[in-house]
């Protein structure tokens, strides 16, 4: 059962058993010295040692399982699936070994070349690209509904899910990726803008679109009161401290029963109305206004828009501010912070105005969340959240815009495409739910990819004042902010 | 309050001394300590308008240290820095904005301000006052231009509407950003770094480098230019050039300079006063002839054989005490501070000659 | 007073237990700079293989005396947690050695939810209540107010716990500053490549430092699953999150500075439970965090740090 997802895990590691040989990283091509025969016979020593420690790993939690009984807790021997999974991890373990940590020309190779002239070739493409991608976008829900007439509403949910994390992945671009402070409660903003549109529809009856400005406003004012503490600690205190103050904020949600309704959360949040037209099927309903037949998917698509419109403008401002003395600081900040202060650049506003700009954009997109769903609960808006859209903002290269669409693309619409693998209950027996795994995979893909691309997949900069040449940055001249 | 000047001045040629009647920046009395340890102590000398001015000393003689109190990176522990905009002495400003408890009055072409009360970026920004680090600190991601344009972030924010009107592209904000980088590119000129100012800062060999950080200090229109050692690590063609830089900056545009170095070829070339600490202390001020002569220069660069001359038994036992305690060499071994290092190994040195 | 006395042992027992798993953070941080955000999840690990030895000793095997089962699934616990701890240092963070600060803390955050999902899918969701194992205790003190008598206990646990704790950290300590692994330890912290230029073997000792991290975090995890009772595949990254903030506020990279952090965390969350509410003792402990470090942004016993221009 779960020996297949141990199977990638341990496949993913590095040489373990070689370490002594060849400690400096890389695929570089293997010695010369040792013949076909010794590095096979490496390869199995080291499959080998990567089955025994997937062995010691596995037994406690693959080979034994622990269950509540009626007699108390009980547990029980899973021999079979242990022995498999330390069967999958050798035989992946080898593979790998054999043909691409020892081989003399790894089949990966091909595939990295041909990444890496991708990369070459992207400033050329990129304009032409990033149209693309626009008018795709623009597109999306109409080319959904016509070639995926059956899924359509799933689709379109799935598209509104990704282009959310996208304006967040973009907001928190703004405070990790441009002023370089690692903030790890980003989630907190997320949570206040959802809050303040839920509470101010409750109490005093406002619409979406009138609370959403306040909601933003709201967001940046708390940007602001826990920003300016904090503003002073420097790298991994920084993060800690934010993620110390995402917990507060959502304790605070959970347990303020006679303003936020604790863990049972606010529902009934109204839905978005397009100038006063409601998406219902009622007279004066957006359908009938139009003369159309009514369908409960216009409302998913005016969604989408509304999403792709807030997600638009966090873009358009952020590269614009980029080009504005107040972007140009955010990232001298990130380069150097006691330079900044020599040349007369007030840090400490500076970064306040990163923390407070990166929380309205939250602040936004928790407001959508909150029209979107109708109902909130301080249950989404854990750290795993703010993990999540930390980790899209790396994955995708820090202080890159296309990065993040991208991250977010691969790791939330790859994670939620798990749900559609039906057919792998086929292959693994009914119990088989490909969704538990969501996660885990998640996790994992972190993982490999941080360490096949530590700077993210896209990470050249672009410089903001061009004089002659426009040139891309190489990720090695750039720094990365607090805590050097 | 006014100072005297020091005793080891020599008097006469008063016409030609800047710093005696027009001073640019007065530091007086002024008193650094680190824990039990006086980096600067009771320091006073002052910087002429229009002069290169420079501050020379051996390791760790606390010249870094005074940098860092004159730009604000570090809180003096006691003392007063005067930075005056407009001619004179402004005795009666200074002691009025010293009552008042403010930390600067400026008016229209005058100005003084209590640098020792200001934060480091209004001491740029508001004072005038520019400088450069030992250890090169250049926005290495971003290119030459735009670290030219960070340079001018203050005069630019107010351009762009604090941002507001320059998130709309209002004209007003595009044409100050144009004569942002027409200045830019004024300075990259003069630097010679013309033909590389697309390129990102960190790509830059270490003398442009140098040169680069100069330019972008000059870049935030100062009246004095602090210069931490800028010819370090210089060939002697990029010295000679960089003597002509400062002197180009100092005629042309009125700029003070002040500089630490340790290349006595630039020092005794471009500097038209020299004050020399060793220890924390002022042990020599002058013009340049003078300090060469002052037999307590020589003793402090070519050492002595008696420790008793150097008379100021507290630094010695705070030298003692660095060198005996093997933590305070741990100390400086991680940091970048050089100062305890420096100590302890003169300190080490004079122990081998004794 | 009784009572207060009371919140005091119950604090110092919880504290004993953050403070453990602090250890490991303070030490991963001292010496590669970063903040290892699965050891929260080691933590647990160490917690559920403590339960399945256990179960193995006691139902399977049908072992009773109770000190030796305890011992030998303490030794186990430690052993097996360790290579977890290894293993996670191996595949996520030694390939990033000397990259770029934040890509380490994103695989860190990775193989959290890895372990996180991978206990939850092998293990079950669902919470392991364990019967209490060690009962009694020794009443300290006892007095009567107008409610009735209150009666200050300090059980057999807590002492078991508190003298663990006390002897782990006295062995640790020694460890650090007598041996060879120790001095080789602190030259990393000080200066890595220095310290491989040296003959250091500076992947093995970072590798120790997860190895014994992990050991004291499995320690903790097996005095938490015998003081509460109850685990699940998530009290990690609470855990986790408090004992990094004990670390953080006893100053991050010193020992004691961690067990103090740990032992004040802990009291802080049982007195403000005690005399407050018990919802907000974690904004208490958060909070006190965040006072510490904006005042004393070195923690009480890290070295502070002068900023270098």
């Amino acid at each position: 059962m779960a020996s297949s997802t141990t199977g990638v895990k341990v496949s993913g590691k590095k040489p373990a058993g070689d370490q002594a040989e060849t400690p400096s990283r890389g695929h570089a091509p293997s010695p010369a010295g040792p013949g076909g025969g010794s590095r096979f016979q490496g390869s199995l020593r080291d499959a080998a040692t990567a089955a025994f420690v997937a062995g010691v790993l596995g037994f406690f939690f693959i080979g034994l399982r622990t269950d509540i009984a009626p007699g108390g807790l009980d547990i029980k021997a899973r021999w079979t699936a242990w022995i498999v999974s330390i069967l999958v991890v050798f035989a992946g373990r080898l593979a790998l070994n054999l043909f691409v940590f020892k081989a003399e020309r790894p089949v990966t190779l091909g595939l990295a070349a041909q990444l890496s002239g991708v990369g070459e070739t992207l400033p050329g493409l990129s304009k032409w690209l990033v149209r693309l991608l626009l008018v795709f976008a623009l597109v999306l829900p109409f080319f959904l509904m016509t070639v995926f007439p059956s899924k359509q509403r799933q689709f379109i949910d799935l598209a509104i899910l990704i282009m959310t994390y996208i304006m967040l992945g973009w907001g928190l671009n703004i405070v990790v990726g441009l002023a370089g402070l690692l903030d790890l409660g980003y989630v907190a903003f997320y949570a206040v803008g959802a809050y303040s549109f839920a509470l101010l529809s409750q109490y005093f009856d406002f619409g979406f679109w009138m609370a959403l400005p306040l909601a933003g406003l709201l967001a940046a004012f708390w940007g602001v009161i826990l920003g300016f503490p904090v503003l002073r600690l420097r790298g991994d205190y920084l993060a800690i401290v934010t993620l110390a103050f995402g917990e507060i904020i959502r304790i605070v949600l959970l347990n303020w029963y006679q303003f936020t309704n604790g863990p049972d959360g606010i529902s009934g949040i109204p839905k978005p109305t397009l100038f006063g037209l409601e998406f219902s099927r009622s007279e004066d309903g957006f359908a009938a206004f139009f003369g159309l037949e009514y369908a409960p998917i216009h409302r998913f698509i005016y969604l989408y828009y509304i999403i792709l419109a807030l997600a638009l403008i966090t873009n358009v401002v952020t590269i614009r501010l980029r080009r504005l003395p107040i972007g140009r600081a955010w990232e001298a900040l990130r380069e150097d912070e006691i330079a900044c202060r020599s040349l007369g650049i007030n840090t400490r506003n500076t970064k306040l105005t990163a923390f407070a700009i990166g929380a309205m954009f939250g602040g936004f997109a928790g407001s959508f969340f909150a029209t979107r769903q109708g109902f909130i609960s301080p249950e989404s808006f854990s750290f795993i959240e703010s993990a999540m859209i930390l980790a899209i903002v790396v994955l995708g290269g820090l202080g890159s815009q296309i990065g993040v669409v991208v991250a977010s693309v691969a790791m939330i619409g790859g994670i939620e495409m798990l749900r559609n693998l039906g057919f792998l209950t086929q292959i693994f027996g009914s119990g088989f739910d490909p969704v538990q795994y969501r996660m885990l995979i998640f996790g994992l893909a972190m993982v490999l990819i941080m360490v096949w691309k530590p700077r993210g997949l896209v990470s050249t900069r672009e410089p903001t004042a061009v004089l002659k040449e426009k040139k891309r940055i190489g990720a090695e001249a750039v720094a990365q902010g607090e805590g050097h | 309050m006014v100072l005297a000047t020091e005793k080891n001045a020599p008097v006469g040629g008063a016409a030609a001394r800047n710093w005696e009647h027009d001073p640019v920046l007065s530091v007086e009395h002024l008193t650094m300590r680190f824990g039990g340890l006086v980096a600067v102590g009771d320091l006073s000398f002052d910087v002429g308008r229009g002069d290169i001015t420079a501050l020379i000393g051996p390791n760790g003689a606390g010249k870094t240290t005074v940098f860092n109190c004159v730009t604000g990176f570090y809180k003096p522990t006691e003392g007063r820095i005067i930075m005056r905009h407009g001619p004179g002495r402004q005795e009666s400003t200074v002691d009025a904005v010293t009552a008042s408890g403010l930390r600067w009055k400026k008016e229209i072409g005058s100005g003084v301000f209590l640098l020792e009360r200001m934060p480091d970026h209004e001491i740029s920004h508001k004072a005038k006052v520019a400088r450069t680090f030992q250890n090169i600190r250049l926005f290495g991601g971003m290119t030459l231009l735009e670290n030219l344009l960070v340079a001018q972030h203050n005069p630019l924010v107010v351009a762009s509407g604090f941002t507001f009107g320059g998130i709309f592209g209002v004209p007003s904000y595009r044409r100050a950003e144009q004569a942002a980088i027409d200045r830019a590119v004024y300075w990259l000129e003069r630097t010679s770094l013309i033909d590389r100012a697309d390129d990102p800062a960190a790509d830059l060999p270490y003398g442009a480098q140098r040169r680069l950080e100069i330019a972008r200090a000059m870049c935030t229109g100062p009246e004095l230019l602090c210069l931490d050692e800028p010819a370090a690590g210089l060939n002697p063609r990029e010295s000679a050039e960089l003597n002509a830089l400062l002197k180009f900056i100092c005629e042309e545009h009125k700029t003070s300079v002040l500089l630490i170095e340790h290349d006595m070829g630039v020092v005794m070339e471009i500097s038209d006063h020299i004050v020399v600490l060793d220890y924390g202390v002022k042990i020599s001020d002058g013009d340049a002839e003078t300090v060469r002569t002052d037999p307590n220069v020589i003793a402090a660069y070519l050492g002595v054989e008696e420790e008793e001359e150097i008379d100021i038994p507290e630094v010695l036992e705070d030298v003692a005490e660095t060198v005996g305690d093997p933590s305070g060499i741990d100390l400086k071994s991680k940091g970048g501070s050089s100062k305890p290092k420096s100590r302890a190994k003169r300190g080490n040195g004079k122990g081998g000659k004794a | 007073m009784e009572y207060f006395v009371q919140q005091l042992i119950n604090g110092l027992t919880l504290g004993s237990i953050y403070g453990l798993i602090a250890i490991g953070y303070t030490m991963v941080y001292g010496i590669i700079g970063m903040i290892n955000f699965a050891h929260g999840d080691i933590f647990m690990i160490g917690a559920f293989i403590s339960l399945a030895v256990f179960l193995l000793l006691t139902s399977v095997l049908g072992f009773a005396f109770l000190p030796v089962v305890l011992l030998i699934v303490l030794i186990v616990a430690m052993l097996f947690t360790s290579a977890w701890g290894w293993t996670v240092e191996r595949l996520a963070y030694r390939p990033l050695r000397g990259s770029f600060r934040l890509a380490p803390l994103i695989t860190a955050i990775g193989m959290s939810i890895v372990l996180q999902n991978f206990v939850q899918i092998t293990q079950g969701a669902r919470v392991k209540p364990l019967p209490p194992q060690i009962r009694g205790g020794v009443t300290v003190m006892q007095g009567s107010t107008e409610a009735g008598t209150i009666v200050v206990q300090l059980s057999y646990m807590q002492m078991i716990i508190i003298v663990t704790t006390l002897v782990l950290m006295t062995a640790f300590t020694l460890l650090i500053a007598r041996t060879s692994l120790g001095r080789a330890q602190r030259a990393c912290e000080q200066d890595r490549k220095m310290a491989a230029l040296l003959g250091v073997n500076v992947d093995r000792t970072i590798s120790l430092t997860f190895v014994m991290g992990a050991a004291l975090a499995a320690v903790a995890g097996l005095m938490f699953l015998l003081l509460y009772g109850v685990i699940d595949f998530y009290i990690g990254f609470l855990a986790g999150v408090k004992a990094f903030t004990a670390a953080v506020l006893g100053g991050i990279g010193s020992l004691p500075g961690a067990m103090l952090g740990g032992l004040l965390i802990g009291l802080i969350e049982v007195f403000w439970s005690g005399y407050f509410t018990v919802e907000y003792k974690d904004v208490a402990a958060f909070s006190i965090l965040a006072i510490v470090l904006i005042f004393l942004p070195s923690g009480l016993l890290g070295k502070p740090e002068v900023e270098k221009v």
